[in-house]
């Protein structure tokens, strides 16, 4: 990105207020989520059973700042009627603040998934084999919110292309999960509850990749949701080795 | 909290380089000379054009108030012209049927055709070009005759009817193409005068429609009336363009948005960007052109 440039204020200022707020709330929101994913992992690998009901309770603010933030937005959308980037701005920051809600549901998953895991007092190391997966998934997701929140095109195709990773990373939990189950069938239950786990924050990085894709939407104006990332780097990001 | 911070800027704005495009890159346009050359971002051209502008440049006595303007209008196209105040859309517009004629200080140079024929020739009669390019005006202008008279006078002085019968029928088709005749019919001797200002705007464009015009020119025909007239000229507009090229002048970004297929911004004189509205309106390509249609002009 080219920061050499800096756009011109409305001519209404309270407009540019309005933008900015729906924006810093939104990127606000972001935060709390990615804590979330982060808190709902920790849980899970160190078997912390109170930590994992506090992230199973903490989706509802979360929650409470989508609809706020869709209110918003709709309000921006019916009464200044914007345009060009504008209007990319609060369409991406509706599609941005969605995907935040369903990676907080993600984390209340895994909140719950670990809760239970805690209670069954059988902890063995299988528990923890997501650890890496889930460090790679919240890093992922805290990337793509910087790309959003510095509109860093190169950053987003960067870290779109990172979900293939998270994806391979996911199938080996669940070879692992099966050889595990295996082993101890009388632990099937708890290693489900694991694959669970993983399988959410699988997701988590699918929807961090939305995010990148929402970031080339604002920027570049190009819609390129259901583009494979080979295109994706041809088109926005030419250069970067396949 | 975590690692996601807000632009230095804080504006919410986008890279607007990659906004801008490449185009803009390097042309001061506040303190260009007139001279300069510059290009128009966009798709001035188009395959099929009803009329072709091509290094146009007027001047008002020692003011260069257009400044080498290369435009096509297509075939059956609506084409929205915008801009600032003074940015010459409106004199643009007015070189499409020599309006800018009855002002003497007013030069016009280039080439404007109308099927590729020069409209700009000594021997065009210019009252027969504006009955084939026909003009709209911003504040209604009804004769102070008889709803039926507007309507007829300019198919009388061209000969268009041979009877009494010839004539009633082109004041009422013309009437119902502007949607008006259902209002009106039973006071076509009262005076044009008489009607709301959009009705008036409507009869207007019945009288410039019954002369068969192939292009209409609206200069602002919404700017003085309420939103409900507003949006029956609208309508109207979308029905007429089966049948006629329309270009339209207009302040209202939202309305050209509506009602047009593609948009032609105008800067001091220049014509900065032409495309399809919906390209526009979502992904300009001229930085200009972003700034006054997201409000940040000026």
């Amino acid at each position: 990105m080219d920061d050499s440039f800096t756009m011109g204020q409305h001519t209404s200022q309270q407009f540019d207020r309005e933008l900015e707020a729906v924006r810093t709330k939104a990127l606000t929101m972001g935060g709390l989520v990615e804590a979330q994913c982060e808190k709902a992992i920790e849980a899970l690998v160190k078997g912390d059973g109170a930590l994992a009901e506090a992230v199973a309770l903490g989706d509802l603010p979360i929650n409470a700042l989508e609809v706020e933030i869709s209110a918003e937005c709709m309000d921006i959308l019916a009464r200044r009627q914007p345009a060009a980037s504008d209007l990319r701005m609060i369409l991406s920051v509706i599609r941005l603040v969605a995907d935040l809600e369903r990676v907080g549901d993600e984390a209340e998953k895994i909140g719950r998934l670990a809760a239970a895991l805690a209670d069954s007092r059988t902890r063995s190391d299988f528990v923890s084999s997501p650890r890496h997966l889930g460090s790679s998934v919240v890093s992922m997701l805290r990337d793509a919110l910087d790309a959003f929140a510095r509109l860093d095109v190169e950053a987003a195709v960067a870290v779109a292309a990172r979900d293939a990773d998270i994806d391979q990373e996911f199938e080996s939990v669940t070879r692992l999960m099966l050889t595990h189950v295996m082993e101890e069938p009388q632990q099937v239950k708890n290693m489900l509850r694991v694959n669970w786990c993983a399988r959410a924050m699988e997701r988590i990085g699918d929807h961090a990749e939305n995010i990148c894709e929402e970031v080339i939407f604002l920027v570049r104006g190009s819609d390129v949701r259901h583009l494979s990332i080979e295109e994706i780097q041809a088109r926005f990001a030419p250069g970067t080795p396949a | 909290m975590s690692a996601v911070s807000v632009t230095a800027n804080g504006t919410g704005a986008v890279d607007a380089q990659a906004a801008a495009g490449e185009e803009s890159a390097g042309f001061d346009i506040e303190h260009a000379e007139a001279t300069e050359d510059f290009e128009t971002t966009g798709t001035p051209f188009v395959d099929n054009p009803k009329m072709s502008a091509r290094n146009v440049n007027v001047y008002y006595g020692e003011k260069h108030a257009i400044m080498n303007v290369s435009l096509d209008i297509g075939q059956n196209e609506v084409i929205a012209m915008i801009g600032p105040s003074g940015c010459g859309k409106s004199t643009f517009l007015r070189t499409l049927n020599r309006m800018n004629d009855i002002i003497p200080i007013c030069r016009v140079e280039g080439n404007i055709t109308l099927d590729e024929e020069d409209i700009y020739t000594s021997g065009q009669d210019t009252v027969l070009l504006r009955a084939r390019v026909g003009m709209v005006f911003q504040k209604p202008n009804p004769f102070p005759k008889s709803i039926y008279e507007n309507v007829a006078y300019g198919a009388r002085i061209h000969g268009l009817a041979q009877s009494k019968a010839e004539m009633d029928e082109i004041v009422e088709n013309s009437l119902r193409r502007a949607s008006l005749f259902d209002e009106v019919k039973d006071n076509l001797d009262k005076p044009g005068t008489g009607l709301s200002g959009g009705q008036q705007q409507r009869l207007c464009i019945a009288r410039a429609i019954a002369v068969s015009p192939e292009v209409i020119l609206m200069d602002e025909p919404c700017s003085a009336l309420d939103p409900i007239a507003t949006a029956r000229i609208e309508e109207l507009i979308d029905e007429l363009k089966e049948k006629f090229t329309i270009a339209i002048v207009t302040h209202s970004m939202q309305q050209a948005a509506r009602v047009s297929q593609r948009t032609a911004y105008f800067h001091l004189g220049r014509l900065i960007e032409v495309g399809e509205t919906k390209d526009v309106f979502t992904m300009p390509r001229h930085q200009l052109t972003e700034n006054y249609i997201t409000g940040r002009f000026g």
